[in-house]
């Protein structure tokens, strides 16, 4: 393509990435370097209902000029990125020095927000994306040997949960599991304990969590790879049935190779979304159990007093993370791509 | 057709009284607002009004929306219904008009109580008060012969006979879900220990002490006696642990047990039951664990003045003692002129003759309230223990309030 075609050809996109993508990254990493004015507080009289009471506010009048002069805010650089709701650098240097062992260590970043909140988006998205990827696989296998009549039900059933919006596909599933509830219920017969509640227990609360996510995301793999082994050629299934392969085989070395640019496909969406997670943490009221970083700029956002700075700086975290999940696979296809070239 | 359209206009006068003929508007009106029936109620009666556009937006999730509804020239909204926790989020930001030259042109119905004065200028007008107290079934107390308790160690007590008489596995119900209920648990129970939240006149914290210890281990006994699930449970899933005859003893706003058994289906024991007396007391220092609330309307300060007389007048209209009836008066403890308490009301008045404080208005107190939402669930799960929990309530207060200038 000539250079000038491909400019005209391209300028949309670039234009709509540019107002969308990049602008909104440059404000929040602008965001995050600056915090609120340091707040001018006064005692006053305040009455209500109840009497009258001394009450702090802030000096409106004296916060204004501040606000005036420099309306960015304060420039803090990298302080809300280290502080303790963040990387907690102190407070992880504190425990390094104090902790006796590794496990003693780890216990004391567990109790870091931050961390936390780590441990759990990891091992979310390294559970959910294989077992999506097999699940997906299996169902596509599957309906694809049905005959042509019984397809097309199937496959809209099978895509339910991807069409279910997440919070009230998550909502169903936490009344389901409720200890009152019909699978709660049949778990404690299952446990043998009536007193088994999976919302009270932190790695039960996990696993559900993660078995929603694949619920919740098998179709997606599914219907990807179901399309995927429409462009199977038939004569190449039939030359290996003529050579003596069983179905095992045939579906080993012929279909798996076949589809194995999809995973790479499904698994870099899965990695980037399944670090994101968050619908499911709010449906399943797991926020005692199970954060994520996505999560937490809800919460900065959603309290009475919003944390603008701390919510930018999670959300370019959260950038970052995404960037190293995604590394290897980019490595990989910037390779790939080189070669060819 | 045009007979039908003039029944149609009559009728309709006839149903909205005398308000219809005096309540005229010239300008824009915009409400947003929580959503519960006392709020549904006001801004009914506002957009009786008639003569400007009047719109609104009453959601659970107002607080979100509001500041930055109300930053913008003008105001997307024009009127924020908040309560005296969330009016500090706008109070911060400046985005409030005082109102003392509409209350002294066209606030004749208003009683002095109702006047919200902070810095003395009128910044909001409060309509009904709430409080969370003790609610109960006095069938089941009755039945084991349990007096009512006055004190959480006396539900404690009564907990323990309920579950070993076999009545009931989990006789006491709290919201306690993680997050802004918890830590509204917290706050409750560590006032009745007489604790104070900040070193006078400064924003720094000081939970962390005799009384938070003490406030916290009460917590973590009474949810021995609660659903396993109670960090998941908000108002809501309590109320219907009630409604379902689960619960016999639980600590609920005001607002919300007025009409706590008035859905269907509920098992006739429970209707009759149904009890509610003021707030219970913790430890021996007689304060009520519970606060005191209000909820009222504000009106932007960027917008014209004539689009804050029209919101200002509609809401005069919307809570007009005129408007008090069979209907509004058992929604909530109104503070308007000529409401006399309903039986369903005694539990916010038991509160308020108990000299409960009110929900503090620092600036800073909404960052504690959420450090507390976020750091207390591990010491109720037995991950941690109380003093450690309050550690970390006060290292991610002291991060925030930084982040926000309020501490250097």
């Amino acid at each position: 393509m000539k250079h000038r075609t491909f400019f005209w050809f391209i300028l949309p996109t670039a234009l709509s990435m540019l107002v969308f993508i990049a602008m909104p990254i440059v404000s929040v990493v602008t965001q995050s370097v600056y915090t609120p004015h340091e707040a001018v507080l006064v005692e006053t009289e305040s009455c209500g209902p109840f009497g009258c009471s001394k009450e702090t506010v802030i000096d409106q009048a004296a916060t204004k000029s501040l606000r005036e002069a420099e309306p960015l805010g304060r420039f803090v650089g990298l302080e809300i990125y280290l502080d303790r709701g963040h990387l907690a650098v102190d407070e992880v240097a504190q425990a390094w020095r104090d902790s006796e062992g590794i496990s003693e260590f780890i216990s004391e970043l567990n109790n870091l927000p931050f961390y936390r909140a780590m441990g759990f988006t990891l091992t979310y998205t390294f559970t959910v994306a294989p077992l999506m990827l097999l699940l997906g696989f299996l169902i596509a296998v599957s309906v694809n040997r049905l005959n042509r009549y019984l397809k097309g039900l199937v496959i809209f059933f099978s895509l339910l949960p991807m069409i279910v919006s997440p919070l009230i596909g998550s909502l169903v599933l936490f009344w389901m599991v409720d200890s009152r509830g019909i699978l709660g219920t049949f778990l404690q017969w299952v446990a043998g304990d009536p007193d088994l509640s999976v919302k009270a227990s932190t790695s039960l609360t996990w696993v559900m969590l993660i078995v929603y996510g694949v619920w919740h995301a098998a179709p997606f793999s599914f219907i990807v790879f179901y399309a995927g082994l429409q462009t199977l050629p038939g004569d190449l299934l039939e030359s290996a049935q003529i050579d003596g392969a069983n179905r095992w085989q045939r579906t080993w070395h012929i279909v798996v190779p076949h589809l194995l640019p999809l995973v790479t496909f499904v698994a870099l969406i899965q990695l980037m979304d399944n670090f994101r997670v968050f619908e499911p943490i709010v449906g399943f009221n797991s926020e005692a159990h199970a954060t994520s970083l996505s999560w937490f700029i809800f919460n900065d956002l959603g309290g009475e007093t919003r944390l603008l700075s701390s919510a930018s700086a999670t959300s370019v975290l959260t950038i970052i993370g995404v960037a190293i999940l995604l590394a290897p696979v980019l490595v990989r296809t910037w390779r790939d791509y080189q070669r060819k070239g | 057709m045009q007979f039908k359209l003039a029944a149609l206009a009559l009728s309709a006068s006839l149903m909205s009284g005398t308000a219809y003929a005096s309540c005229q508007i010239d300008g824009r009106v915009s409400i947003v607002g929580n959503e519960f029936p006392a709020i549904h109620a006001v801004v009914e009666g506002a957009k009786e009004c008639k003569g400007g556009e009047i719109t609104s937006n009453l959601t659970a999730d107002h607080q979100k929306i509001n500041v930055a509804g109300m930053t913008g020239n003008p105001a997307e909204y024009t009127s924020a219904i908040i309560a005296n926790s969330s009016i500090v989020a706008l109070m911060n930001d400046d985005l409030l008009r005082p109102l003392d030259d509409l209350v002294a042109k066209f606030g004749q119905q208003l009683k002095p109580n109702q006047l919200i004065k902070i810095d003395g200028k009128v910044m909001a007008i409060a309509f009904m008060a709430n409080a969370q107290h003790f609610v109960y079934r006095s069938d089941i107390l009755a039945k084991h012969g349990i007096e009512t308790p006055k004190s959480y160690e006396e539900v404690l007590a009564a907990a323990k006979i309920i579950r070993e008489k076999g009545e009931l596995e989990f006789p006491v119900g709290g919201a306690y879900k993680a997050g802004w209920n918890l830590a509204q648990e917290f706050v409750n129970m560590y006032y009745g220990m007489d604790g104070k939240f900040f070193e006078p006149g400064s924003a720094k914290v000081s939970i962390n002490n005799g009384k938070g210890i003490a406030a916290l281990e009460m917590m973590k006994s009474l949810s021995g006696y609660m659903n396993p699930d109670f960090l998941t449970h908000d108002s809501n899933a309590t109320n219907a642990e009630y409604r379902a005859g689960n619960v016999a003893m639980m600590n609920m706003w005001g607002s919300r047990a007025a009409t706590l058994t008035e859905i269907e289906g509920i098992p006739q024991e429970v209707k009759d039951g149904f009890a509610i007396s003021g707030p219970l007391t913790v430890g021996e220092s007689g304060k009520s664990a519970s606060t005191l609330w209000w909820d009222g309307f504000t009106i932007a300060k960027n917008i014209s003045d004539k689009d804050a007389e029209a919101t200002f007048k509609a809401f005069m209209n919307g809570i007009a003692p005129s408007r008090l009836n069979e209907e509004t008066k058992p929604l909530a403890v109104w503070l308007i002129d000529g409401y006399e308490p309903t039986e369903k009301a005694k539990g916010v008045f038991n509160a308020a003759n108990m000299q409960t404080k009110p929900y503090p208005m620092q600036p800073f107190m909404g960052l504690l309230h959420s450090a507390l939402g976020g750091e207390l669930s591990d010491f109720m799960q037995g991950k941690e223990d109380a003093a450690s929990a309050l550690a970390d309530v006060e290292a991610a207060y002291t991060a925030a309030a930084r982040e926000k200038g309020f501490l250097q």
